[in-house]
């Protein structure tokens, strides 16, 4: 961690300039995660009294509760997919419009734009098109035979959730796609053009594996946006349900924390929570090369 | 391109122009519903042309459409989202741009301990500490208030990341050349730093703008009196409606309001934006 070769010499100054991002960062960040990590091994009596040291209990009881495993399972399900899909259209966006010389702008502006849209705005979206009654989807499934309805069928529910987070994603992955297959230098796409590989076949021997680390990049900034920043398409549309069918692991934070006031089991979640982010985050920052360079 | 490929430019254009029409499916049939009165709405699937209530719609919803469900109008909570919005953008940038002069131009101990306490941040985001931190707001007295709702979004690990990646790569000469004319650190933080941060600023700004704007789990948790409410707060109230018809023409025409600003700032300010998405890289 470097600073510049020649630097102020103020004693107090550098301490003030910090002062409001450390606070907040102490008060609002790591005081309540220390608080969650404490709570996580205490149990707390009906009316906060007291509490009584349980050590690990709530994180043994997690691991015996099947509905905890089922979240567990289904937000790995949920990940995937949408980390799956909406790189996959990403790519496939972004190799066409690298195709593309004069008009590649314009479908980049047409395609951006999703990224701006509120996930809960976007799960209301998709969940209006689905609707079974007045949506336009069910109609047109009825028509080759499925019934839709998500209000009974956790699959849908979850075919829905993963559709409507990954619709808001799948510009992001498409602008860093785009960017890395921009940075491919020409002259190997004309090389390889001389020797006589067709388009198609230049994208899986020469973009492909170049996009490599932009590729493990997005994979990891998707499966934590598909992980935490999808609480607002679930609680504004199926509300975890029907039956638990779509309760990911954040909502079940909030569900068994802020709506069932189940402290302990809760807080354990949270540390849980907590470790995953902190690989994720650990792995993008130690493996992950911070720009595509070729 | 490389060669000329007449038949696979129009796949190309073909499959682009699929895509668009896929991805831009949801935000059209949102629009449509808003310009139908709820009878239509619920006789059937949604039509596929615009119907005659557009103005009915927007002025119900703007001055008083949501009152049913105890919701303040859309004009109200629109000004909320606009005030939490513009709070955080400002707040992130102004200490974020002040912890990396800290950190780049200062050379004072636990100056890398600072560092960390910053980076942590990152490793916890509000979804996995709810409970303690609702509970931390609520015993400071801040829960309903603009200060509860705004300040402890305003941490920031990312730009002052890319602040303090940005100081590195100015050159030291111009520090030196500022000592020995006789600029002292908050003069050069003013006079030099600031101007030459502009773009970078200009570029967070966009993408901060837009995470303060679609805040949804934050202000759910902190806010229960409705003159707080964000329009992210409304979509959520007006859906939820016990028992009743969910009003999908007016839910649409709120959908419409909250999706376009952020929206509208993407496109206007596409080369700020994208530079602001990759550089803060989340």
């Amino acid at each position: 961690m470097d600073t510049k070769k020649t630097t102020f010499n103020n004693r107090l100054l550098p301490y003030l300039l910090l002062a409001p991002q450390l606070f907040i960062t102490l008060v609002f960040f790591i005081w309540p995660a220390a608080q969650a990590v404490k709570s996580s091994f205490e149990r707390e009596d009906p009316f906060g009294l007291s509490t009584v040291f349980v050590g690990l209990l709530h994180y043994e009881r997690l691991f015996d509760d099947p509905n905890y495993l089922d979240a567990l399972s289904r937000t790995a399900v949920f990940a995937v997919s949408v980390t799956a899909l909406s790189m996959l259209l990403g790519l496939a966006f972004a190799a066409s419009v690298d195709r593309l010389v004069r008009s590649g702008k314009v479908y980049t502006t047409l395609l951006v734009w999703p990224y701006a849209v509120a996930p809960v705005v976007a799960g209301v979206l998709w969940w209006f098109l689905f609707n079974s009654s007045t949506g336009l989807m069910p109609f047109f499934l009825e028509k080759i035979g499925i019934h839709w309805d998500h209000d009974l069928n956790g699959t849908q529910a979850m075919i829905l959730i993963i559709i409507a987070a990954a619709w808001k994603q799948v510009s992001y992955n498409f602008l860093f796609f785009l960017a890395g297959l921009q940075s491919v230098p020409q002259s190997l796409m004309e090389a390889a053009a001389i020797d006589g590989s067709g388009p198609v076949k230049r994208f899986w021997t020469i973009s492909l594996p170049l996009l490599s680390p932009t590729t493990f990049f997005l994979f990891i900034i998707n499966v934590n946006y598909t992980m935490f920043d999808t609480f607002p398409i679930v609680d504004a549309t199926t509300v975890g349900g029907p039956a638990q069918a779509t309760t990911t692991l954040v909502y079940k934070v909030y569900q068994d924390g802020y709506l069932g006031l189940n402290l302990g089991s809760s807080s354990a979640q949270s540390v849980l929570l907590m470790l995953i982010v902190m690989v994720l985050t650990f792995v993008q920052f130690r493996y992950v090369e911070r720009r595509v360079q070729y | 391109m490389v060669e000329n490929r007449p038949l696979l430019n129009i796949l190309t254009h073909a499959f682009l122009l699929l895509g668009f029409a896929i991805v831009a499916l949801p935000v059209y049939v949102a629009v449509i519903a808003s310009t139908h009165d709820i009878a239509t709405l619920m006789s059937g699937p949604v039509p596929l042309w615009p119907g005659s209530h557009f103005i009915e719609n927007y002025t119900q919803i703007l001055t008083s459409a949501s009152a049913a469900n105890g919701l303040p109008n859309y004009s109200h909570m629109a000004l909320n989202s606009l005030i939490m919005a513009l709070v955080i953008t400002v707040g992130k940038i102004a200490i974020s741009i002040l912890s990396a002069f800290a950190i780049v131009y200062f050379r004072f101990p636990f100056r890398v301990l600072a560092f960390w306490i910053i980076f942590v941040t990152l490793m916890l985001p509000v979804e996995v500490r709810i409970m303690p931190t609702y509970k931390i707001v609520a015993d400071l007295g801040l829960l309903n208030s603009w200060a509860g709702l705004t300040i402890p979004l305003i941490a920031s690990a990312t730009a002052t990341f890319l602040f303090r990646q940005f100081f590195m790569t100015i050159p030291d000469e111009i520090l030196e050349a500022a000592r020995v004319d006789g600029a002292g650190p908050m003069k050069f933080f003013r006079d030099i730093l600031l101007p030459l941060s502009r773009t970078n600023i200009g570029a967070l700004s966009v993408i901060l703008f837009i995470y303060g704007w679609v805040q949804y789990l934050w202000p759910l948790l902190v806010t229960t009196d409705p003159g707080y409410y964000t329009l992210m707060m409304g979509m959520k109230r007006m859906v939820t409606v016990q028992d009743g018809v969910i009003q999908w023409n007016l839910v649409m025409a709120g959908a419409v309001l909250a999706m376009l600003p952020p929206i509208l700032i993407v496109i206007f300010m596409q080369r700020l934006f994208i530079r602001g998405l990759t550089e803060t890289e989340k």
